[in-house]
């Protein structure tokens, strides 16, 4: 599995490169541009602005990004 | 006293009262159907039966919604069954070859009337064997059987739930209208009598267990859901798994293995009767209510001296082409009465090739077929 | 924040719709409503009919039954009269439910037979590539309907409800949390209930249609509803192009299993044996 991890804090997000399509739907809700698209798929640019509001998660249609908060 | 207590068992019953009952017997448990003369009368015994035996009877919107509930129903567990007639017969067919492709077993009662389309609807035909054969789109396995008698409605019944659940298989009973309505005095078997058949279940746990395994026979166990086997069921061409598969190599494997399973076990599907056969040399093929005709037709022909028999088939399909290939040998001729323009003749002539003539006595009009004619026929080629 | 995987047959992922294909935020929203009410995965029962959103069966981990086109709410009855303990999920479209399985969605709702149908809408059959549904609005185009749609859409919640569904709720996709709690309240609820969703296809439906990406078309979700409350006191001109969500009808009445369960209980021989003898 293509999977990228970055924690910053008590915060993770998992991002699963192989489900990813590149739909971006997290990218563009997410409140904080933690998120950004590179080679069409999701990738963490600004973990620490994150607040683990989850936004990203609940609309991802793929099953492709996880936020836990430690 | 056994013959006291067989007389006290006597009764007058309808071939789709026979028919209920014998699906009661069976352990059928829920039945969802649409109303369709000539056929109704199986479900109104049932709905008054089903709750009886603590089974469930359901009058659906359509006949395409029956056939969809039993398959729900049996995947769940339950024996289920439907009743109709050819509309709504026609009406099933996709959903047939969707108990095919799932290997989910069911049975459906066809008692046939004079089509096509809404055809004649109080009057009986036998026109509906092609349609029970190759009725679903693609190649696809299939049971048919054709009861002669009130008795055999109900033993005939019983046999399709007990090949459903040994081969994983739709299975059609072709009854017709005159059977479906004729009352006869019957004795029918007792409960312990019958030889009852459930479909086989796993031998593993959960984690290793394939709705669609290559077996020995041909047919994968199978487990009712909600039992804590969590799989999936599909349409689609799939795997061993039951999970859709684009791979022609198990494609390819699963249909040669879905129209093989039943050409395998033949020889415990195939089911025919043969009377005065042994010396004949004129052979009559019948089945369902011409078949009667047709003894009764054989019989003067044999009180006039000629050498006649009849060849009855109990099955349908898988066809009995071995075993009419093996009584042709000493025959001049076969006939074929039938109430359709020659559905099961055709077969014949392909089994028998040039070797002898096959005749034809067809009826299309809506009557049954008059002994005296077969007789008559009988005695042209004697 | 939610394992999700449990619930999931992560070996035949990733999920087969497009990118931005809203049916996976729907899937999710069900699986947190289910884990939510605790149902033991054994005793569900996911049945699907034909089309982008029937896919879903095939990824999730329940007894799970992808059936013929028009078909599910036919099965899943049979499935819920022969084993009613089992909950029983129907997932399908809007061309699946109401156009060639319009009859049984209509008879399923009026016989208020416990199930759960999870209604996806995204007003076109997307796996044939974009042809016109009963739920595309006039004037809407598709590969159908290249001219532009000439014919009057569906209400479909208002479908179940006049047909006597006993629960009937709308959200979309951007509302997946409001979603989550419709889902979570048709399934508790005894008798027949839809849970109608709108949810986007940027592939075939919103590039035909100039709506933009699936962001747009979400973003567009949010704009256009109006709650139920609200949508009350407006007249049907400005109502004209939204989406009313909320929950619709919410009652209780005599539900068809428990209705026939009473007969058996009263009519079963306590021997359960078969006579053969009329």
């Amino acid at each position: 599995m293509n999977e990228k991890v970055a924690v910053a804090g008590k915060i993770e997000i998992r991002i699963n490169e192989a489900w990813c399509k590149g739909c971006a739907i997290c990218v563009e809700f997410c409140p904080q541009d933690v998120l950004v698209m590179e080679n069409g798929v999701a990738q963490v640019c600004n973990l620490e602005a994150c607040t683990a509001c989850g936004l990203c998660e609940l609309r991802c249609p793929d099953f492709a990004i996880t936020v836990k908060k430690g | 006293m056994a013959e006291k207590g067989k007389s006290n068992r006597v009764q007058v019953l309808s071939g789709n009262e026979a028919c209920a009952l014998g699906a009661l017997a069976a352990g059928m448990r829920f039945y969802a159907g649409y109303p369709i003369t000539p056929s109704s009368e199986v479900a109104e015994v049932l709905s008054l039966e089903l709750p009886k035996v603590g089974g469930v009877f359901i009058q659906m919107e359509d006949e395409i919604a029956s056939i969809g509930a039993i398959i729900g129903a049996s995947l769940a567990g339950s024996k289920s069954m439907t009743a109709t007639s050819g509309p709504g017969f026609s009406l099933m067919q996709e959903n047939i070859g969707y108990a095919s492709m799932a290997e989910v077993p069911i049975v459906i009662v066809n008692v046939m009337r004079g089509g096509p389309s809404t055809g004649l609807p109080t009057m009986p035909a036998q026109a509906d064997i092609m349609q029970a054969r190759w009725g679903t789109h693609g190649d696809h396995p299939v049971i048919a059987l054709a009861p002669y008698s009130v008795r055999e409605a109900f033993t005939l019944t019983v046999r399709a739930f007990n090949l459903a659940e040994s081969f994983r298989t739709p299975v059609v009973l072709l009854m017709d209208e005159i059977l479906g309505h004729v009352n006869e005095k019957v004795v029918l078997p007792l409960p312990q009598e019958l030889e009852i058949v459930d479909r086989v279940r796993p031998q593993v746990s959960p984690q290793d267990y394939l709705p669609y395994a290559f077996t020995k026979n041909g047919v994968p166990p199978m487990v009712s859901f909600g039992e804590g086997y969590r799989y999936h069921v599909t349409g689609l061409a799939h795997d061993e798994s039951g999970f859709p598969t684009n791979q022609p190599e198990k494609i390819e494997r699963l249909l040669l293995r879905l129209n093989g399973k039943l050409e395998k076990n033949r020889e415990n599907i195939v089911d025919f009767q043969v009377d005065d056969f042994d010396d004949a040399q004129v052979g009559v093929i019948s089945y369902g209510s011409s078949a009667r005709a047709a003894r009764h037709a054989v019989r003067l022909a044999r009180e006039a001296g000629i050498k006649a028999g009849l060849f009855r088939l109990k099955t349908i399909w898988p066809f009995a082409d071995q075993e009419i290939e093996a009584h042709t040998k000493h025959l001049k001729a076969w006939i074929v009465p039938e109430m359709n323009l020659g559905q099961i003749a055709h077969e014949v002539e392909w089994v028998v090739g040039r070797s002898i003539p096959v005749h034809r006595i067809n009826r299309i009009d809506g009557n049954p077929i008059n002994p005296l004619e077969i007789m008559a026929k009988i005695k042209e080629i004697a | 924040m939610f394992d999700y995987e449990t619930y999931l047959r992560t070996s035949k992922m990733p999920l087969i719709w497009c990118a931005g294909c809203g049916d996976g935020i729907v899937l999710k929203a069900m699986l947190r409503a289910i884990h939510k009410l605790g149902l033991e995965k054994d005793k569900i029962c996911m049945v699907s009919g034909i089309g982008c959103s029937s896919r879903l069966t095939g990824y999730v981990d329940f007894n799970t039954l992808h059936t013929t086109h028009g078909r599910a709410i036919t099965f899943a009855t049979g499935i819920k009269m022969a084993r009613p303990e089992l909950h029983v999920i129907v997932v399908t479209g809007d061309g699946d439910a109401t156009a060639i399985g319009g009859n049984h969605y209509i008879h399923a709702a009026r016989r208020n037979i416990d199930l759960t149908v999870i209604l996806f809408n995204n007003n076109i059959y997307g796996m044939t590539g974009g042809q016109v549904s009963p739920t595309t609005p006039l004037g809407k185009f598709a590969s159908t309907a290249p001219y532009g749609n000439f014919e009057n859409s569906f209400n479909i919640s208002g479908l179940a409800l006049a047909a006597g569904a006993s629960f009937v709720a709308r959200s979309t996709v951007y509302h997946a949390t409001q979603l989550e709690k419709y889902v979570e309240k048709a399934i508790l609820k005894k008798g027949f209930s839809v849970v109608e969703v709108i949810t986007q296809c940027p592939t075939t439906y919103g590039r035909r249609n100039r709506e933009g990406t699936a962001v747009d078309m979400m973003l567009a979700q949010k704009e256009n509803s109006i709650p139920v409350s609200r949508a009350r006191t407006m007249s049907e001109e400005e109502l004209e192009g939204k989406i009313v969500t909320g929950i619709l009808v919410d009652t209780e009445k005599p539900e068809c299993r428990s209705e026939y369960q009473k007969i058996i209980d009263r009519f079963s021989q306590p021997t359960g044996s078969v006579e053969t003898k009329r």
